[in-house]
């Protein structure tokens, strides 16, 4: 087991990319996640990586290279975040249609305008149906364990996919927290070297077309195909889960439960915020309130039967969105937890906070503010609103 | 040590060494199996601008994502933020404050209305920087004059820390001077 060492979130990306060693990165830099590419590009000056990196005129051009390098046949990473996520959007696309394995880190930033460079997820939530694999890191630490581990879920024979790791703006890309690495030969071991399954472009004994016209003969199948290959992705990503969790001690799934098995009221929220609203978890534990969290880690494909399985007990559930769905729609997390709930016959009251857009100060105050309402709202309490801004000035 | 947990905010101005400062001392403090934090407070970066920075030292996981709220010491590398700022703004009953002036104690601790409850202490980074690194540079007797107030390291396992990292990037004559801007922080740090 490695030593406990001080690192950046972005840090952590690129320490893992170091160990995947792709062939190719193609990228361009934005705040806050520069710093994943300038560290990267440190191992490929000092040859610690054999990585060939391009560095193009825009973020859309960077994805099309690593599309390019994907389908070609070599394992590619990249890293962006907000207007330069945006900007690939017509890539990702691309990328997820001709199943390219294309890893790639995002310092979850806010979309413009206003100009804003701090943490919120509107970035992700913008890209959520582009057929890619999300996941989502509380920490620094889970930056390193989620990175290493896209590779293997991306790249799984059964996939194919490209996967979006996503970690909080500033908040995490640019904190330094206390970490573990692995050591490397047993990273290394754990990623493994590529492994081309599907004829690539490269490959010319076996000449392949790539990105063919389907009009309307076929086209409604290939969507239903990719419906059916982002299904199996459950399973591999609890598979690699705990097959990471043997070299690491650290164990993931689809996603983490924090003292909800016998909740009565809990707080479902991505990202850096977990962790905050798990010290107020056990404040309000130790005051004897069953309070407890659900911290979605997969957040596409989404685990709608797990997550309600997960929650199905509890009487009052608040989901936190770092991004939202203006006029009188709910955040994305919070449709997506009712979908996963719709099924059930006795459904938890639901209701929605929308917090911490624009780098806006996730406090512990806020979680014991939605706390408090939901210990009302189990008694049997109102709902006042279904969806509120919390931390905002009035 | 047994589930402590140490707050530290940091107040300066963009260009002195602030944000640095409070990384150094996050990672002298890892030894010991210590969980730490160091993050700034990010806005448009501009030199002499008014900045925080915080730490967070425990001896468990730290999951609290957020800035420190009630710091159990604050860091102050520019006193003229005294006249700009509230520094002792959450600060509990039991809370130190280190002020890099070359001011007494006792005349700080009346500025800034600290509680009788509550610590002051005064250094002069600023000179000493100068005597030692040649240049203003008060972040470096400041890790000094916090890691004696602290209480959480010792002198040499910073210095040693120091010279470990900083070994790699600078010349022995910049280590050297550092080394003794620490010890001299470590040292002459008053309290009253």
């Amino acid at each position: 087991m490695g030593k406990k060492i001080g690192i950046t979130g972005n840090e952590a990306i690129a320490n893992a990319m170091r160990i995947a060693n792709p062939d190719v990165c193609g990228a361009f830099p934005i705040t806050p996640a520069t710093e994943i590419m300038q560290r990267f590009c440190t191992f490929v000056s000092n040859g610690e990586v054999k990585t060939e990196t391009v560095l193009a005129e825009s973020e859309h051009s960077a994805m099309s290279a690593c599309i390019g390098a994907s389908a070609a046949g070599g394992r590619v990473a990249t890293a962006t975040a907000a207007q330069g996520l945006a900007l690939m959007w017509e890539m990702l696309f691309i990328a997820s249609g001709l199943r390219l394995p294309i890893v790639m880190g995002v310092a979850n930033r806010a979309l413009s305008a206003p100009l804003n460079i701090h943490g919120d997820h509107s970035d992700g939530m913008g890209a959520r149906d582009c057929g890619w694999i999300h996941l989502y890191c509380e920490d620094a630490q889970e930056g390193y364990d989620n990175m290493l581990q896209a590779f293997r879920i991306g790249e799984h024979k059964d996939l194919r996919l490209p996967v979006m790791v996503g970690i909080d703006g500033f908040i995490t890309s640019h904190s330094i927290q206390t970490a573990e690495y692995l050591d490397d030969d047993v990273a290394r071991k754990f990623v493994g070297e590529y492994q081309q399954t599907l004829p690539a472009l490269l490959d010319i004994k076996n000449p392949v077309s790539m990105g063919a016209l389907i009009l309307t003969d076929y086209y409604h199948e290939y969507r239903k195909a990719h419906e059916q290959v982002m299904m199996r992705v459950f399973k591999v990503v609890e598979d690699i889960g705990k097959e990471f969790e043997k070299i690491s001690g650290r164990p993931y799934g689809l996603f983490e439960s924090y003292r909800l098995e016998d909740a009565e009221v809990a707080i479902v929220v991505m990202s850096s915020a977990a962790g905050t609203t798990k010290e107020v978890v056990d404040e309000y534990r130790a005051k004897g309130i069953k309070a407890g969290l659900l911290k979605p880690r997969l957040y596409r494909p989404f685990p709608y039967t797990q997550i309600a399985e997960a929650l199905k007990h509890v009487k009052a559930i608040a989901v936190l969105d770092r991004a939202d769905c203006w006029g009188g729609s709910y955040g994305p997390l919070f449709t997506d937890i009712t979908g996963a709930l719709y099924g059930l016959d006795k459904k938890p009251v639901l209701i929605n906070k929308i917090y911490g857009l624009g780098g806006r100060d996730y406090m512990p105050d806020q979680a014991e503010y939605t706390f408090n309402e939901l210990i009302d709202l189990a008694k049997g309490g109102k709902v006042k609103a279904v969806k509120e801004y919390i931390g905002v000035r009035e | 040590m047994a589930d402590s947990l140490v707050e530290i905010r940091w107040h300066g101005r963009g260009g002195q060494g602030t944000v640095t400062a409070a990384k150094v001392f996050a990672d002298a403090c890892l030894s010991g199996g210590r969980y730490t934090q160091a993050f700034p407070e990010y806005g448009p970066e501009r030199a002499g601008a008014p900045l925080k920075a915080y730490n967070r030292i425990g001896s468990k996981q730290l999951r609290l994502h957020c800035p420190v709220t009630k710091p159990n010491i604050v860091s102050v590398v520019d006193a003229t933020l005294l006249d700009a700022i509230d520094i002792t703004d959450g600060a509990p009953d039991d809370a130190s404050f280190i002020i890099n002036t070359s001011k007494e104690p006792k005349e700080i601790r009346a500025k800034i209305k600290a509680k009788s409850t509550q610590k002051v202490f005064t250094i002069d980074a600023t000179t000493i920087s100068v005597d030692t690194i040649g240049r203003v540079m008060p972040n470096t007797p400041m890790v000094g004059a916090l890691t004696k107030v602290s209480g959480l390291l010792s002198l040499e396992h910073v210095l040693e820390d120091m010279t470990k990292s900083f070994g790699k990037k600078f010349s022995q004559k910049i280590i050297d001077g550092n080394i003794q801007a620490v010890t001299r922080g470590f040292g002459e740090v008053k309290e009253g």
